[in-house]
């Protein structure tokens, strides 16, 4: 008994004291650069994951984490103190965490939301902001409605009922889309939202990929899924009215395009939803970093700007093998003019 | 200490061990009386936690309008949980449905009628079921069975459409996303812990009790029907009770293959959802008020679970009586 009782303490103290060890590790720092986490929107994942990539290179004794937890919950860690900085699809909202006035918006890059849709007989497929309001939120039911027969005067469009597709869990992605859909188009009454209240025979998937998944396999399925994802999945898009009244793809070039004609707020927060130009993709996500305005710790602080600053600089370059837009030269200034006011060196 | 009556109180079974002995039961007792309370301290303030923080949801609705409220709009601030909780109800129904006697089946087949070597695989192999992760299971159901599965769903459709009630149950299916699926999922989850327990309960039956039926001349499955199934009826609840717990409380694999939508529908080709996959789904993104409707979920998951088991109690309790009737 006391031989088992002495030999359970040991192995308890044992890995207490790995434990404790592991703990001190982690901090033990010394004069190298200290390891800075950020937490937040999934929507430009790929593209950080890349940037950390490419910057871990350049840097070797620099450590960036980036968890893609939602930016929901990035907003509330950051204002919760608990990651260095936070990515976000949406603006900062009342009661989501961060205190007016601790944070400054860093528009870092943005990337068009596909309208995708599968029609094998359909090869293109063009939508008027209307008639892609009245389908989203089930007013037109089946392909071959006058309202799409309008849009499409050269299309043979098939008598196959429309399967609506949208995610399932809380999206910056749906928030983005459904605000489009919200200021641009008369006929939208769901209003906007990270979630809003579907048309109860449209089907969920969870995530990007798992709305691009249903699209795959049901017939006459439409849904909004990024270009990352849909590209991936070999889906097929369909042209977007945009202000000007021309359709256009999402491409990259078109969403560039619509960040140049977007108005860009004192903040450095921006609207590229349905901006002016010919050639401008209708519906197009933005996405920023939230920095502190104040960083306990200067080395941190440093660290995340080091950080920041590739990524407007060299990281661009990332953006488009990654299926995202990098930001306008004019954009682009703003925001380091914006870094570097708010951490100063 | 020696309150107690039972017989079996260290006091009245001191085979003669010295003081420090005598202490060290104290101090096991005590140590495992805590333990006992500790399951209830952590339940209770779970409850109270989660309560307190879906308070300014549950008041915003009001705690009824909460639950049969139809409409689950964050973006409004409108929050009903009633077809989650009906799309809750129904997967597990339907898993239930399929997964009781299938297990029973089972546990009765390795218990009765395999081959003591026969026997030993199936059970590893039940066993091994229970272990997978139940994402795995989501996985397999939404790349494997969706993508195909329509055609099928499609096919039953048409062919109970003159069957009047069943036409309505077995209704059109657009894609493989629906409550039939989800069930399906639950059902091939729940059967290894179902059948594992009733397998436990069958072999409980008194070898005398079978011997007896048999000497009445009673073929096998008659003594199935009168000796064992009766004797087993508690045990089969408890464990059905068990696997309908896990069927209620199952997330990640029933989000993957539900379709996610908000409405009630008799079809179970229909696309829902449910409380713990709404949860799971849209926790990430939430904030204020639809982070508390989410925790409020929760807290109406957890009181459906109980009153669901205390219903299944009483139902053992009731049976078991009008049985021990029956004997004397």
């Amino acid at each position: 008994m006391k031989l088992n009782r002495r030999a359970i303490f040991g192995t308890v103290t044992a890995g207490a004291l790995a434990l404790s060890l592991a703990a001190c590790g982690g901090d033990d720092g010394g004069d190298s650069v200290p390891e800075i986490n950020g937490t937040g929107a999934s929507f430009p994942d790929a593209f950080y994951a890349a940037a950390i990539e490419g910057y871990a290179e350049a840097n070797p004794d620099a450590i960036v984490t980036y968890d893609a937890v939602g930016s929901g919950t990035g907003k509330s860690d950051f204002g919760e103190g608990l990651n260095d900085f936070a990515g976000t699809d949406s603006l900062v909202g009342e009661g989501d965490g961060p205190e007016e006035g601790s944070y400054q918006y860093l528009p870092t890059v943005a990337a068009p939301i596909t309208v995708s849709y599968n029609l094998p007989e359909v090869e293109a497929l063009q939508l008027s902001q209307e008639t892609l309001a009245q389908i989203f939120q089930g007013d037109i039911t089946s392909w071959d409605d006058e309202a799409i027969a309008a849009d499409n005067p050269d299309a043979e469009l098939p008598a196959v009922e429309i399967t609506v597709a949208h995610r399932s869990d809380g999206s910056g992605t749906t928030s983005n889309f459904s605000k489009f859909l919200d200021e641009a188009t008369e006929s939208w009454t769901l209003g906007a939202g990270d979630t809003v209240e579907w048309p109860s025979n449209s089907v969920g998937g969870d995530g990007n990929t798992g709305v691009a998944q249903t699209i795959q396999d049901t017939e006459g399925a439409i849904g909004y899924v990024d270009l990352a994802d849909a590209t991936a999945s070999g889906l097929v898009f369909a042209s977007i009215e945009n202000a000007d009244g021309n359709f256009t793809q999402p491409t990259l070039e078109g969403t560039t395009a619509g960040l140049e004609g977007a108005v860009v707020n004192d903040d450095l927060s921006y609207n590229p939803l349905d901006a002016a130009g010919p050639e401008a993709y209708p519906i197009t996500a933005p996405t920023y970093l939230l920095i502190r305005t104040e960083y306990e710790d200067a080395a941190v602080g440093q660290a995340v700007k080091d950080f920041v600053e590739y990524l407007l600089t060299d990281g661009q370059e990332l953006a488009a093998d990654n299926h995202f837009a990098p930001l306008p030269e004019g954009l682009r200034q703003q925001a380091m003019d914006a870094l570097n006011e708010t951490i100063a060196d | 200490m020696t309150a107690t009556a039972s017989p079996e109180t260290s006091e009245d079974l001191d085979l003669g061990g010295d003081s420090r002995a005598r202490g060290a039961d104290r101090g096991f007792r005590g140590l495992v009386t805590l333990a006992g309370l500790m399951v209830l301290v952590v339940l209770a303030l779970i409850l109270v936690a989660t309560a307190l923080r879906a308070m300014p949801a549950l008041s915003e609705e009001g705690l009824w309008g909460f639950i049969t409220g139809t409409r689950w709009a964050p973006n409004e601030d409108v929050f009903g949980t009633f077809p989650m909780l009906y799309g809750t109800l129904v997967t597990s129904l339907i898993g239930m449905v399929v997964a009781v006697p299938v297990s029973i089946g089972i546990a009765l087949f390795t218990t009765e009628i395999a081959h003591r070597r026969l026997r030993k695989y199936i059970v590893t192999v039940v066993d091994l079921l229970a272990t997978i992760p139940s994402v795995v299971f989501g996985l397999v159901g939404v790349l494997v069975v969706v993508p195909f599965i329509d055609d099928w769903y499609q096919g039953l459709a048409g062919l109970v459409e003159p069957v009047p009630v069943l036409t309505s149950v077995f209704d059109e299916s657009n894609t493989g996303r629906n409550y039939f699926t989800a069930g399906m999922v639950l059902a091939i989850m729940t059967i290894p812990i179902i059948t594992s327990i009733a397998r436990e309960v069958f072999d409980t039956v008194p070898e005398t009790d079978k011997q007896a039926a048999y000497a009445l001349g009673a073929t096998r499955w008659e003594m199935i029907k009168g000796a064992m199934l009766p004797h087993s009826f508690g045990g089969l609840v408890g464990a059905s009770m068990l696997g309908l717990g896990r069927a209620m409380g199952e997330t990640i694999a029933v989000a993957l293959v539900i379709g996610g939508s908000f409405h009630i529908s008799a079809n179970v080709f229909d696309t829902g959802n449910t409380m713990a996959a709404v949860i799971a789904q849209q926790w990430g993104e939430s904030t204020g008020l639809h982070t508390d409707a989410l925790v409020g979920i929760g807290v109406v998951l957890f009181a459906i679970t109980v009153i669901i088991n205390f219903a299944a109690r009483w139902v053992v309790r009731r049976a078991e009586t009008k049985m021990r009737g029956a004997h004397s």
